[in-house]
């Protein structure tokens, strides 16, 4: 006697979640909980890093983002017009930086800029190695913001470019009154995304090294994983970068959800 | 005698090997409604946007009020002031509410204050019966009332003439008659008007002239009655007996 399709399809289920269940329980009853608190969740060390991990730690996470974030969007700006110039030479140019900066790793770029530039060129970068390293994010980042707001400028409709050159609205004015505006909108969505990655970019600058004010998250949780021989500083940092990250890519769903709506 | 408004003479354009306009010549007076008609594809649209020069002209010259527009001195900005152009897909900013549809090109053209803007764009609106729609974003208005806005916007730069793009193609049915009676009172104040149109009763009872276009040429023309009863080209004939 064949199975009804519904009872085969009820089985097959049953069969996926016994398998979660059986994982979950060795996990559960395999690990030494006891080990795991003291290394992972240990209070005492949490309390010590109070107030530092967010007066210092996570406020200097933001401040590097919001840093690389503005002025990636400004240079994005400037290469994504010149991507679409009717001059070719500007044309090529963005093209070779955008493939150029993406073509790199971002940890790469900072070390060059905040390790090698300034011996190369006897310059003093604002913001010591730091300043340096965010100068580099924004280097790498412009050059993914560049494609995205190029793509964001050509989807606003012809029509639109028409209108307003047929009013006698010059280049320039159609671009910032007309199509700028429209072609933001567009692409809200994976600028944001953009935001999330810098978020967490902003942690390979602890790579060129930090003064004690200028510490991240992640050179914070180094720091505290090597004074309390204990990873719990870094399970704390992990928390602190998914609440200031999943909120913004929370965002990201919202307006997404909007525009869909928009759109119909 | 006076300057036609536009004139056009030996007028070719071709997209890449196809070839849309084929040598077109024509006039249009001051103060006169020219319709053009024709079957989709027969390069009327075109015609129109290379009197903007929103296409690029191929060969030939066209005029507009005496000036050369293919001239590459010519500053093109300021003949597109003063040409009005209407879309079949009306094209107001989406992100601009009514009043500001009407007033970005008066601020950053005619670089009029911006009290002085929003009275023009007042008046326009009023002519055209939104005036309590100012507040509105385009989104919430209906197709015709979006293209009366699109109307009113094109008039706030106190144009000397008038381009419709099938203006009305793009309404439903029952939307068309008020773009239309915003259409006829521009005629009767005596705006030049150039309007490719399907609307045979627009042509025959506001225009001055009927064009009628085919496969590139302008295969007919003459007062609207005339040909639209007694059409003498065959293919005028064909066309007329299909749409009528």
């Amino acid at each position: 006697m064949s199975l009804r399709r519904t009872t085969k399809r009820r089985l097959r289920h049953g069969a996926l979640y016994g398998v979660l269940v059986v994982a979950a329980l060795a996990v559960v009853l395999g690990a030494d909980w006891e080990a795991v608190k003291v290394n992972f969740f240990d209070s005492e060390t949490w309390q010590a890093l109070w107030p530092d991990i967010i007066l210092t730690a996570a406020k200097n996470t933001v401040k590097y983002t919001v840093l690389a974030f503005a002025g990636g969007i400004a240079l994005a700006l400037v290469l994504a017009l010149m991507k679409l110039s009717p001059l070719r030479g500007y044309r090529y140019l963005a093209t070779i930086y955008i493939e150029f900066f993406r073509g790199l790793p971002a940890l790469v770029v900072i070390i060059v800029m905040a390790l090698g530039v300034p011996l190369a060129f006897q310059w003093q970068p604002p913001g010591g190695t730091v300043g340096a390293g965010i100068i580099a994010l924004i280097l790498v980042s412009s050059a993914y913001m560049a494609e995205t707001l190029r793509a964001g400028i050509q989807a606003v409709p012809k029509g639109q470019r028409e209108a307003a050159q047929s009013l006698g609205m010059s280049g320039f004015w159609t671009m910032v009154t007309v199509v700028l505006p429209q072609a933001i909108r567009i692409v809200i969505p994976p600028l944001t995304n953009e935001f999330i990655l810098l978020v967490k970019d902003t942690s390979l600058l602890a790579f060129v090294g930090m003064q004690a004010n200028q510490v991240d998250l992640t050179s914070f949780g180094q720091q505290g994983l090597v004074t309390y021989a204990n990873a719990s500083p870094l399970i704390a940092i992990a928390l602190v970068y998914l609440i200031i990250s999943i909120p913004a890519s929370q965002l990201v769903a919202y307006l997404e959800r909007r525009q869909m709506r928009a759109a119909r | 005698m006076s300057t036609p408004a536009i004139q056009v003479s030996g007028l070719h354009k071709s997209f890449g090997e196809h070839e849309v306009l084929k040598g077109i010549d024509f006039e249009v007076a001051e103060g006169q409604v020219v319709c053009v008609i024709g079957p989709s594809g027969s390069g009327k649209s075109t015609l129109l946007r290379c009197v903007n020069r929103l296409e690029e002209p191929t060969s030939g010259q066209i005029f507009v009020e005496g000036i050369d527009i293919c001239d590459p001195e010519v500053d093109l900005d300021a003949v597109r002031s003063r040409i009005g152009m209407v879309f079949q897909q009306f094209n107001l900013f989406p992100h601009m509410s009514v009043l500001g549809n009407l007033c970005v090109a008066q601020r950053r053209v005619k670089r009029r204050s911006k009290s002085e803007a929003v009275e023009v764009a007042r008046r326009n609106l009023a002519k055209v019966g939104l005036a309590e729609r100012e507040t509105a974003y385009p989104a919430q208005l209906s197709g015709g009332q979006q293209q009366r806005v699109a109307i009113a916007r094109a008039l706030s730069l106190d144009p000397d003439m008038m381009l419709f793009d099938e203006p009305t193609s793009a309404l439903d049915p029952e939307l068309v008659g008020d773009v239309l009676a915003v259409m006829r009172d521009l005629a009767a104040e005596g705006m030049t008007m150039m309007v490719v149109t399907h609307e045979m009763g627009f042509a025959r009872e506001v225009g001055d002239n009927l064009v009628f276009m085919d496969d590139g040429v302008i295969v007919e023309e003459g007062d609207p009655r005339t040909v639209l009863s007694a059409p003498q080209h065959e293919r005028t004939q064909a066309f007329l007996s299909k749409v009528l």
